[in-house]
């Protein structure tokens, strides 16, 4: 029995949650939800005196403006009370902290497994019958997955008791070690797998098998008492070290290739010959690159005193099952990569971006899938209320819709960083762990959370119990511990640290081992969110908030004293050695013990086929020559680029006051910019610039033409803004179809090739860019399976730009600035209309939305190389008044965008546009590459013509005071609209 | 003399860095105190001319804005807040500060009851935390020491809950009489006070951007002058600076030159 406390507004206080709850109500589910009124409930699960229960009930209230009651408050008047409460051992953020208010209110501690639980209640007057209020709780207000809902009528209410069972973990396992038999046959290996949910392939196991029957194993087992066989723990922690998450089974694999001429050749591994082979060639060129693919983050030079650091994480199955747990659970986790990187990163922003199902999809949604507009917004809260608790600031932000990401949603979460050159006089990017250092945790503690997080795949997460499947993360208990080890840090407190992510403890310290050359795991002491679990359950937990740090024994005392004084739990687990072992004890025992020669090198390569076979789509048809203002607005109004403000401006993008370019520009700040600038610290002129590329549409085509269009994207906005185009590095994220021929994918072979010729270009483009990839990720299996439909995401890669610039003050931004400013084109309009946001939109309205295709764009690299530079010494010398490079939408979206930022009006002569080959649609909406607009003053074009004589670049009109963009060809009026009208279109469905 | 601040950290507050750079610019010194150092030991509230409450999400506003810590504050730092306030010293809470120093009471502090609560922030009228620009006027007639002589200004908000709310007609009433308000959301075309959305931002009561007690030397508002320190701030410098108009630093400066002034003063 705990002590229940019911906390709600006062009467006639306003209740904006409830009046939410009533709105989406309608909005989404069309429920006739008249008022909704909404309150909290506590369930306190210790004894407290009466005068300390009220004490802690007034604690936790506002006296002003909230009424509180023991057990129960007198209830508005209602139809329905839904009542939302976690499962046991889900993460429970309010409870949490109402529990320090407990503890603060009553002056002592309580005991370890004495805990707050919350509730919220919502109650719902209106027409409703008890299914609708049911579909309302599932659907609007609670996840089945990770809550109980509870319905009550008035007279259900009036009659029940007040709930004071708390939903605590009560499992009270003795520990075990068991041992597995690995001496069976195939059938059997595969079956334990398969039932242990370890996703391991048959050769896998099978060389597992094979390890524990080496003579030298064997013998050092038998010495040590363990079982013949693998334990359940070794078992465990072999799987999620082999697991594709986090050992990239796919980008190391030996790859067969044929081309579309029939002709083969053998490609050893993705990753070295392209990704790695693309820096290592770049690096011969520059002399900034400080740290890449060997740690957290990749880190690059800044300047004396700072480098920077950048990492891009994807985080889509958890998000496909709680959006809000999974999308915070994302951003929290990047977050601890940056402070993993070196020996602390300290954060600077974060950058965001989404691929969904679109949020008014009607068509039909297999079983068990979320409708894509309640994933949406649990993502975008997840990520909201990580980023802002954290106090990070979001740099960049983006979305993009595709029926096919209904089964997979694609969440990515990115954080940029800083760390000094030099802490104590070494270098911060230098990470080493000596024998005989502590290991110790720090930050929360460990539960059930997300156990086989790196080996499930979603369809078994379906069937596995809550607490397991989900995390959910807490941003406090996160920031507390970042600001101890950055203090920690800068008092020379510890060697080295790095995350808990995927895997929990049996990667990071199976990682950070290595830096030692072993360790001596003890788990006894780890702190536990509750009893039962089982050493192997405490060694693979992924809950939260939690890093592994190596402390020399001489300065355990003032890192555990300096924890306490910070409100941050540590524990001390062991010590690392050089014996060339894993092991791992617990209350005494030996739970196992692995070489990590075979953990991290024992993996079998994979194999692949991949087959390109280029596909035949046909364009729409042709559309004759004409007014094209109606298809302007279209696409100003298309889920691909009409105004993502209003979610947006629910993030922080201020705090640390260091922006110099936010998201949006313009003189209502409500267009999106081409690239976001900020200052790294307080003293400076110099600053970041962060971009991106992304198009999984062109996947459709050739993912050749689409990486390397992605890769221009995000190197043209950071040249756009100011950034120098001799200065940035890049990031990889690729989010692929399982491209792993089998019988659940049959075309395996073809979309290894997308990834294969998405590979190419990357080298390609980075190399002759100059652009190395510091750093990168890959999730390979965002397919879903339900109800006997595939869906497969279309193959998508975020390529993420960090760029430089010398003098933040001289940042261009795209918005027009003076009537009369003259308007010039630069690059060149090819006819490459393929894939394009234009073509896909003139399909679907004929009804035949495969007819998306045409040329994709190009890359003339040589031409862009030039343009760049021009482009940089234009805006050095200040001739640059405003500066928008095309993306989605080509030119005619461009000059839309530029006119409403500055709320001036545009006359445009299309026939001035340098073109090869161009028609009318073309050069109104082809997305090419290596383009952009750009305004003058009328007084400097002489000078400007001169930095880009010999290049494709044309005046094409003028910036005019009325507002109204006005476009012909050859003098005819091809579009003509009014700014207002514009800006109606690209506002649909704005608070959507 | 470089008057001495404190600026309380810790459990989830956010805005030290940029805090801290703000009294630098305007010529203090300012001191990063978690809160659970000064609770173990006062001395640096004893010996500072000036406390600042910061921005963040103190103990993740679950239970209601700065509830958390302002609890915290006066089981244990009454006596010592109190002595403080009352030794002519200065206190500024900005957004969570804000917060917090409403929820403890010290704002508006009517009659000189510094430790009981009378106004609420409350969650905005559109139901979640934003982030944008709004305007502000300062009133004259304030006794806020922060706000003296201060032209109107842009800055940013960033909360989910800035909404002021009293108990009673009448605290608002004393309040408005004792010309307790130092600054309001304003509409930039006509220069006056607004309820209407964007411009103010939240619902707020009478457009209340931010209150300080009777002394004027407690002072607490919503917006971020802290956010606002360098031109490239502002969401328009690209056209200010078309213009000819980009000013030397950002307007939010100005409220801790005018502190520090006071401070050097007195």
């Amino acid at each position: 029995m705990a002590i229940r406390i019911e906390i709600g507004p006062k009467p006639g206080v306003p209740d904006p949650r409830g009046a939410g709850v009533a709105h989406r109500a309608h909005a989404y589910l069309n429920a006739p939800v008249k008022a909704c009124v909404t309150r909290d409930v506590f369930l306190i699960d210790t004894a407290l005196s009466d005068a300390e229960a009220d004490a802690v009930a007034a604690a936790i209230s506002d006296p002003v403006a909230q009424d509180r009651a023991r057990n129960r408050l007198p209830p508005p008047a209602f139809d329905w009370l839904v009542e939302v409460a976690f499962k046991p051992g889900v993460t429970d953020n309010v409870g949490r902290t109402a529990r320090t208010v407990v503890q603060d209110t009553i002056g002592r501690a309580l005991g370890p497994y004495e805990e707050v639980y919350t509730a919220t209640q919502y109650f719902l007057t209106g027409a409703l019958d008890r299914d609708a209020a049911e579909r309302l709780a599932r659907e609007l207000l609670a996840n089945p997955l990770i809550q109980t809902i509870r319905i009550y009528s008035p007279e259900q209410w009036a009659a029940a008791a007040p709930d004071t069972t708390p939903p605590a973990m009560r499992d009270a396992r003795e520990p075990e070690v068991r041992a597995i038999d690995l001496e069976v046959g195939d059938d059997d290996l595969l079956r334990i797998s398969r039932e242990g949910i370890l996703s391991l392939s048959l050769d896998e196991m099978r060389a597992i098998r094979d390890y524990y029957r080496r003579d030298d194993v064997r013998a050092a087992r038998a010495a040590a008492g363990l079982p013949a066989g693998p334990t359940d723990l070794e078992l465990e922690c072999i799987a999620q070290t082999w697991s594709e998450h986090c050992k990239h089974k796919i980008f190391s694999a030996l790859v067969r290739y044929t081309d579309e001429t029939g002709a083969t050749r053998e490609i050893d591994s993705l990753f070295k010959t392209y990704i790695k082979a693309a820096t290592a060639e770049v690096a011969k060129r520059i002399d900034w690159l400080v740290s890449v693919f060997s740690d957290n983050a990749g880190v690059i030079k800044f300047n004396e005193r700072w480098n920077v650091l950048f990492k891009v994480e994807t985080h889509n199955s958890p998000s496909a099952l709680d959006p809000y747990g999974g999308a915070i659970t994302g951003i929290v986790g990047v977050n601890r990569d940056a402070l993993g990187t070196g020996v602390g990163g300290e954060m600077l922003c974060n950058v965001w971006g989404y691929c969904f199902g679109p949020p008014d999809y009607d068509g039909d949604l297999p079983e068990g899938l979320m409708h894509p507009r309640r994933i949406r917004d649990g993502v975008h809260h997840g990520v909201i209320d990580g980023g802002n608790q954290s106090g990070i600031p979001w740099a960049r932000g983006w979305e993009r819709f595709d029926d096919r990401f209904i089964g997979k949603p694609l969440v990515f979460c990115g954080t940029v960083g800083k760390l000094p050159v030099l802490v104590g006089g070494r270098p911060s990017e230098r990470k080493e762990v000596f024998p005989g250092d502590f290991i110790v945790m720090a930050g929360g503690r460990i539960g059930k959370d997300g156990i086989h997080g790196a080996t499930f795949s979603s369809e078994e997460l379906r069937q596995e119990s809550p607490a397991q499947a989900v995390q959910i993360g807490d941003p406090i208990t996160q920031r507390k511990m970042y600001e101890f080890l950055i203090e920690a840090r800068d008092q020379g407190l510890f060697r080295a640290l790095t995350d808990n992510g995927a895997g929990g403890l049996s990667s990071s310290i199976g990682e950070m081992c290595r830096l030692s050359g072993g360790a001596e795991v003890d788990l006894t002491d780890a702190p536990l969110k509750y009893e039962g679990l089982q050493p192997w359950e405490i060694f693979l937990s992924e809950a939260q908030e939690r890093m592994t740090i190596a402390v020399p024994p001489e300065m355990w005392e003032a890192f555990a004293a300096l924890a306490k004084r910070r409100d941050v739990e540590v524990a001390k687990l062991g010590r690392f050695t050089d014996s060339g072992l894993l092991r791992v004890w617990h209350r005494g025992r030996l739970c196992g013990e692995l070489s990590l020669d075979f953990l991290h090198d024992g993996c079998p390569r994979m194999e692949i086929p991949a087959v390109w076979t280029p596909p035949r789509v046909p364009p729409p048809r042709a559309l004759r020559a004409g007014d094209r203002t109606a298809w302007l607005l279209k696409l100003l109004a298309s889920h691909n680029i009409r105004s993502k403000e209003f979610k947006s401006r629910m993030y922080d993008g201020e705090v640390k006051g260091l922006s110099v370019l936010k998201p949006f520009v313009g003189v209502r700040a409500d267009v999106p910019g081409d690239a976001t600038v900020m200052r790294v610290d307080y003293d400076g002129i110099d600053g970041i610039v962060l971009s991106e590329g992304v198009n999984p549409f062109l996947s459709d085509l050739d993912t050749y033409a689409m990486a390397a269009s992605v890769v221009d994207e995000a190197v043209r906005r950071i040249v756009s803004v100011g950034g120098r185009w001799d200065r940035i590095a890049g990031l990889d994220n690729f989010c692929w179809p399982d491209p792993v021929l089998s019988e659940k994918t049959p075309d395996g072979p073809y979309k290894m090739a997308q990834l294969v010729r998405a590979n190419e270009a990357l080298y390609d483009v980075c190399t002759a860019y100059g652009v190395p990839l510091i750093s990168g990720k890959d999730s390979m299996k965002n397919d879903s399976v339900r109800g006997g439909r595939k869906i497969s995401i279309p193959p998508t890669l975020l390529f993420s730009a960090l760029g430089r610039m010398d003098d933040v003050r001289q940042a261009v931004t795209m918005p027009f600035k003076c009537a009369g400013d003259a308007i010039y084109a630069i690059g060149l309009t090819r006819d490459e209309l393929g894939a394009s946001e234009y073509h896909r939109l003139r399909a679907r309205a004929a009804g035949q939305p495969h007819r998306i295709g045409g040329a994709p764009p190009s890359l003339d690299i040589e031409t862009a190389k030039s343009l760049y530079h021009a482009l940089n010494e234009a805006q050095v010398r200040g001739l640059i008044r405003s500066s928008h490079t095309p993306t989605l939408g080509g030119l005619a979206v461009a000059f839309a965008l530029a006119a409403l930022g500055g709320e001036l009006g545009a006359r445009i002569e299309l026939e001035c546009v340098p073109e090869k080959r161009a028609h009318l649609d073309a050069l109104l909406f082809a997305e090419c590459n290596s383009r952009f607009v750009v305004t003058c003053a009328a007084d400097r074009t002489a000078e400007l013509e001169a930095v880009f004589r010999g290049l494709p670049c044309a005046r094409i009109g003028s910036v005019m005071a009325a507002p109204e963009l006005s476009i012909s060809f050859f003098r005819r009026r091809v579009v003509q609209v009014e700014l207002d009208r514009l800006r109606r279109a690209f506002r649909t469905g704005f608070a959507l | 003399m470089t008057p001495p601040i404190l600026i309380l950290t810790g459990y989830g507050l956010n805005c030290e860095a940029e805090s801290a750079h703000a009294w630098e610019r305007a010529g203090a010194a300012p001191r990063l105190v978690h809160l659970h150092d000064l609770i173990e030991d006062p001395t640096p509230l004893r010996e500072a001319a000036g406390l600042m409450f910061i921005g963040g999400f103190s103990f993740g506003d679950h239970l209601g804005s700065g509830l958390v810590f302002a609890n915290r504050l006066r089981a244990r730092l009454r006596d010592e807040l109190q002595a403080f306030i009352d030794r002519g010293r200065i206190a500024m809470g900005v957004c969570n500060g804000f917060q917090i120093l409403t929820k403890l009471g010290l704002l508006p502090a009517l009659d000189g009851d510094s430790f009981t609560q009378t106004v609420s922030l409350q969650q905005n009228e559109c139901g979640h935390f934003q982030n944008f620009w709004v305007r502000i006027r300062f009133e004259p007639e304030s006794p806020c020491i922060f706000t003296r002589g201060l032209p109107a200004m842009d800055l940013p908000i960033r909360h989910g809950e800035g909404r002021v709310f009293t108990a009673s007609k009448d605290v608002l009433a004393k309040i408005e009489r004792k010309k307790l308000v130092p600054c309001r959301y304003i509409d930039p075309e006509t220069g006056k006070p607004t309820q209407r959305f964007p411009h103010n931002p939240n619902g707020s009561a009478k457009a209340i951007a931010g209150l300080c007690d009777e002394t004027g030397r407690v002072f607490g508002l919503m917006p971020h002058p802290e956010a606002y320190l360098f031109p490239e701030n502002h969401p328009r410098w690209d056209f200010q600076k078309t213009r000819g108009e980009l000013p030397e630093a950002g307007a939010g400066l100005a409220l801790f030159i005018n502190a520090v002034d006071y401070l050097k003063a007195s």
